[in-house]
């Protein structure tokens, strides 16, 4: 079997095993990357000597007994918005184009910890603004499912090299649905933890009432397991939480029954694609012949989650996105007189059209005058989404449904009609908003060969009844893989 | 109701965002801005009186700590992202 095809945790297997070596996997994979990266595009910075010399030193570590974890001397590709110490760290935008952080973000030095060798860090829509990946500033990666088509965003880079073995595994971050649909349009797994499961530590801010890390992976077994090396309760992080319950792989069980899903009768109405549709209830009905108990119910307020979202998200965006003035690192543009033409010269060269409309509303939303009945109001209908969710979880163990409502769409499609492209987020963002543990798992493809997501969305710190059913589901439908489904 | 954005609005939210749009940009933003408006107008068919607002999911109370510093001095490091930088300090254009 090629090294390429194992999971993360059975790579490491073999290389505590002495079958495999850390070394190897890294060779492995830069030779996957080489022959594809050309046409893919996952990655902004690649470091093969930077992993190649900690492959070394891991696989010593690991020899003399001092790794032991399930992902020791696993090859993994962070996204570009997490702090790198000393490799570059761009949020896929110019203003950041050349900025290189003097610390790690934490979710980064967990892995570490646990013996991960990082690859390098991969391609994003700027500043995690964008369902696409296209809006980056150092050109769109492709779907490696089919290069006519966009992998998602915004952790694209992170989904597509995950799908095309350019890694064994990722991180990405998800704000409004950019781990899971990601994942989703790829075929791979991905999961968003509940809010201040996984410490935000180093991880450049674009919403952070919404911002949570969180892995891409190619089984849920990886899931679960990269889930419990990242979840840590943190100091440096207001709003991260304590928990006590983050051994995740204690979930992985084979055992449906009795548990109660509920489908959102809202999710499968106008604009989902048939196909996805049928997918997804089919991915239900095998956890109905498992055991679980699946009934339909109205989740209401579904509409207005896109509005409440992209209020705050761009609010949150206008205030953390001051901090980019061309003052203390990052772009600056040249022959400015005087400090704010400086600031208002590197900010607009720097940052993207999709980023500047955000900041713009934003500024607008929180502007005196507006801030009553826009933000506020937002806020208001955030406290009812929230609501909604909590009665939903009083009669259901999980809401089941899709993590978008069609495939991925082709490149050059999205981005004319923003409004078009926030639909897509439908039935991810509330998940965000409610700050609730939601995993995306693929259940099939469509007629164009496209992989299609099954997201199973769980109450706050109930990570382990979606794992259970997502690894009950994987294990009806066995392994999926763009080798294996893909032509 | 419908948003209308005038030059005036862009030209101060652009003051606000630090950002110098170009003409063709502002009448962009105008047009963009208006659309999410009206569509983030639909808000206003939920009646939210006596809904306290919500900005964390979690009841979110400050977090203290002693005032000891932890990290140490990475002046050289930190500085070296700098634009322009002169013995260990940010250089910035005129500032009036």
């Amino acid at each position: 079997m090629d090294i390429l095809d194992l999971s993360a945790v059975e790579l490491s297997a073999k290389i505590k095993a002495g079958e495999a070596t850390a070394t190897e996997a890294v060779e492995a994979v830069f030779a996957q990357i080489e022959n594809n990266e050309d046409t893919l595009n996952c990655y902004v910075t690649m470091d093969k000597e930077g992993a190649l010399k900690t492959a070394e030193a891991v696989q010593k570590k690991i020899e003399a007994g001092e790794l032991t974890g399930p992902l020791a001397g696993v090859p993994v590709a962070i996204k570009d918005n997490m702090c790198t110490e000393g490799m570059l760290t761009t949020c896929s935008s110019k203003i950041l184009g050349n900025f290189v952080p003097t610390y790690t973000s934490e979710a980064v030095i967990n892995l570490q910890k646990a013996g991960a060798v990082i690859l390098g860090k991969t391609n994003m829509d700027e500043f995690a603004m964008g369902s696409t990946t296209e809006t980056s500033a150092f050109g769109a990666t492709k779907n490696p499912w089919n290069t006519e088509h966009v992998p998602g965003g915004s952790s694209g880079g992170s989904a597509a090299a995950v799908a095309a073995n350019e890694c064994f595994y990722a991180l990405g971050s998800d704000t409004g649905g950019s781990i899971r649909q990601p994942a989703s349009y790829c075929g791979v797994v991905g999961m968003k933890p509940t809010y201040g499961t996984v410490s935000r530590y180093g991880l450049i801010a674009y919403g952070s009432s919404l911002d949570q890390i969180g892995p891409l992976c190619k089984d849920v077994t990886d899931c679960a397991t990269i889930m419990g090396i990242i979840a840590s309760h943190d100091k440096k992080d207001s709003t991260s939480v304590e928990r006590e319950d983050t051994d995740f792989t204690s979930a992985l069980v084979d055992d449906v029954r009795g548990m109660k899903i509920g489908i959102p009768r809202d999710y499968f109405g106008e604009g989902i694609d048939p196909d996805v549709k049928e997918k997804v209830l089919a991915a239900a009905d095998v956890l109905k012949e498992k055991g679980a108990v699946v009934e339909e119910f109205d989740l209401s307020l579904v509409e207005y989650a896109i509005p409440t979202y992209y209020t705050i998200a761009a609010a949150e965006a206008s205030s953390n996105l001051e901090r980019f003035d061309g003052v203390k690192y990052g772009f600056r543009a040249e022959d400015c007189e005087e400090l704010h033409q400086m600031y208002k010269r590197s900010r607009s060269q720097g940052f993207g059209p999709e980023v500047k409309r955000r900041i713009m509303l934003g500024s607008f939303v929180l502007s005196s005058g507006y801030y009553d009945a826009y933000y506020l109001k937002a806020l208001r209908v955030k406290a009812l989404i929230k609501k909604a969710f909590d009665e939903a979880f009083a009669k259901y163990d999980m809401i089941l449904g899709p993590c978008a409502p069609t495939t991925a769409p082709k490149i050059g499609s999205s981005l004319s009609d923003p409004i078009k492209m926030y639909l897509g987020d439908i039935y991810t963002i509330s998940v965000n908003l409610a700050g609730l543990p939601g995993i995306s798992v693929p259940c099939g493809v469509d007629k164009n060969g496209l992989p299609v997501g099954l997201q199973l969305i769980g109450d706050c710190f109930k990570e382990k009844k979606i794992i259970q059913a997502a690894y009950s589901y994987e294990q009806a439908r066995g392994k999926f893989s763009l080798a294996k489904e893909g032509k | 109701m419908a948003n209308v954005i005038t030059d005036e609005t862009i030209d101060y939210v652009g003051i606000l965002a630090k950002l110098e749009l170009s003409a063709e940009e502002k009448e962009q933003a105008k047009k963009d801005m208006a659309s999410m408006l009206d569509y983030i107008d639909k808000l206003g068919e939920l009646d939210t009186t006596g809904v306290e607002p919500m900005s964390h999911v979690f009841p979110v109370n400050n977090v203290f700590r002693e005032d000891v510093v932890t990290n140490g001095d990475d002046r050289e490091n930190i500085i070296k992202n700098a634009p322009e930088e002169k013995d260990g300090m940010f250089v910035v254009p005129s500032t009036f």
